[in-house]
């Protein structure tokens, strides 16, 4: 029991999210430890608390998103925040006008918290630069994903109790992944080993410089690893023939009924969703006893309503003095 | 500093409040405990095993956090950062009497916030607040159904109540 009083209690000071490459393991993990907090709201009679209490979320998506979106939503009506939807296809965007200009017009009604997903790298960093709300990162260009590799690890943690030592593989479309760079921070910084696996074609041109191993054989690692993340081959992001055809890439690279059976009995299989079936992975697996992936949707819930409580209360704390 | 219990006091504090408890309650009806983090957690439980004890049946133990129900979140004091933490009540609070259980009822600020807070978890027959320490200073029309000490303490002093399981001592101080 962690009750000890005169202890110095670790303080969140920031009030933008926008990426975990810049934060502590400290802070990581006062995020993981945060969230549990907030799991029980969904689970009980009245699914809402009030702590964001009339203020204003907006959720400004120029890129497509159903998880991610919804999460946030569900996630800030569950603290009792206002929620104003932003999709690039039914807004001003297609008059022409610019992400600052959108931004400004949405701060000048009245927002508290800008939840932001852009195709261009730095565009939240961007947007905390020049507005006075907080700014969570939802996904920026190949840069990264913040939200999603919190809850890839709050899932891992919750099930494996701790990061530290285990050996994790992620697998695919490296290159074209924040969701890679995000759980590759967050899960180097919490201890683990992080193992990049894909074709050649498709990894990193600075992934050299990163803490990570490399390698370009499934096969090889999968009898090794403690997790496994499948990512999704993103066509819409690929240019060029990065490999020959799907099925060549299903045949090394996806996770197969046949490649499980080599695998450790109780690794946990994840993909941060959507699932292209067949191709990364086979249904069986995505569906099978190992698979989390659900269980992450449902755990990115409590990590989005930790990240949005932390951020308005580094606000609040900053207007105070 | 000023020792104003004991460990024996806060033994005798805790026989009565739960003689009073039980004698309040209705025989048929459905009590259980639940302690406000931190120290109404250690209190909470140390009396639902007393009342376990005398009525022969298991009276359940829970545990709440009050965080996101406090007033002050948008208003921060001073360097009281609210740490989130796990509310864990592994029972229907429904038609049962709560025996909420905080340390030192003060301001009268942590109870509203955890009477809010329970009404979300559910419709409870009543809720009875019980205490180890009545602090003159309330700013809430709330006050404690059971109170095992009262004290007038200035509003510069700190009461503080240390228990074996967190601080590894029984005894109430004011500083």
């Amino acid at each position: 029991m962690a009750l000890k009083r005169k202890s110095k209690q670790f303080n969140w000071h920031r009030k933008h999210l926008l990426g975990l490459r810049e934060l502590s393991a400290e802070e990581i993990t006062y995020i993981l430890d945060t969230a549990r907090g907030f799991e029980q709201v969904s689970t009980r009679s009245v699914k809402k608390a009030p702590p964001l209490r009339g203020k204003v979320v907006v959720n400004l998506f120029f890129e497509d998103s159903t998880r991610t979106r919804n999460s946030f939503s569900l996630a800030a009506s569950r603290l009792s925040a206002d929620i104003i939807e932003f999709t690039k296809k039914l807004s001003s965007v297609s008059k022409g006008e610019t992400l600052l200009d959108t931004a400004k017009n949405l701060e000048a009604m009245g927002i508290d918290i800008v939840v932001v997903r852009h195709s261009a790298g730095g565009a939240s960093r961007f947007l905390s630069r020049n507005m006075n709300a907080c700014i969570i990162n939802a996904g920026d260009g190949f840069c990264e994903h913040p939200t999603q590799g919190l809850l890839d690890v709050y899932t891992i943690r919750k099930i494996k109790g701790t990061l530290e030592g285990l050996k994790i593989a992620i697998v695919g479309d490296i290159a074209h992944s924040r969701v890679a760079r995000s759980d590759m921070w967050a899960m180097t910084k919490l201890g683990a080993e992080v193992t990049f696996v894909g074709p050649p074609t498709l990894m990193p041109t600075e992934v050299g410089r990163l803490p990570v191993k490399v390698s370009y054989s499934l096969d090889e690692v999968i009898e090794k690893v403690d997790v496994i993340n499948m990512l999704r081959i993103q066509f819409e992001r690929l240019g060029g023939n990065p490999f020959p055809s799907i099925r060549e890439y299903s045949h090394y690279f996806g996770l197969t009924v046949e490649r499980m059976k080599r695998a450790k009995s109780d690794i946990l299989v994840m993909h941060p969703g959507p699932i292209n079936r067949g191709l990364e992975m086979e249904s069986e697996v995505a569906d099978g006893r190992n698979s989390v992936i659900l269980e992450q949707v449902t755990n990115g819930l409590a990590v989005r309503m930790a990240v949005l409580f932390l951020v308005n209360q580094a606000a609040a704390q900053k207007l105070k003095t | 500093m000023k020792v104003i219990l004991d460990t024996k006091q806060i033994e005798q504090i805790l026989r009565d409040l739960t003689k009073n408890i039980i004698s309040d309650t209705p025989p048929d009806l459905d009590i259980a405990v639940i302690g406000i983090r931190s120290r109404g957690e250690v209190l909470a439980q140390r009396l639902s095993s007393r009342l376990s004890q005398e009525l022969g049946k298991d009276v359940p133990c829970g545990t709440l956090d009050i965080t996101l129900y406090r007033d002050d979140l948008n208003s921060p004091r001073g360097n009281s950062q609210p740490h989130v933490r796990t509310t864990e009540i592994g029972f229907n609070i429904d038609d049962k009497i709560i025996i909420l259980v905080d340390d030192v009822l003060y301001t009268g600020r942590s109870t509203r916030a955890a009477m809010a807070a329970l009404i979300d978890l559910g419709r409870p027959r009543a809720i009875k607040l019980a205490v180890l320490v009545d602090r003159i200073g309330r700013e809430m029309p709330i006050h404690a159904d059971y109170a095992g000490y009262k004290t007038d303490a200035a509003p510069v002093k700190l009461v503080q109540v240390n228990l074996v399981e967190s601080d590894g001592k029984d005894e109430v101080v004011i500083e």
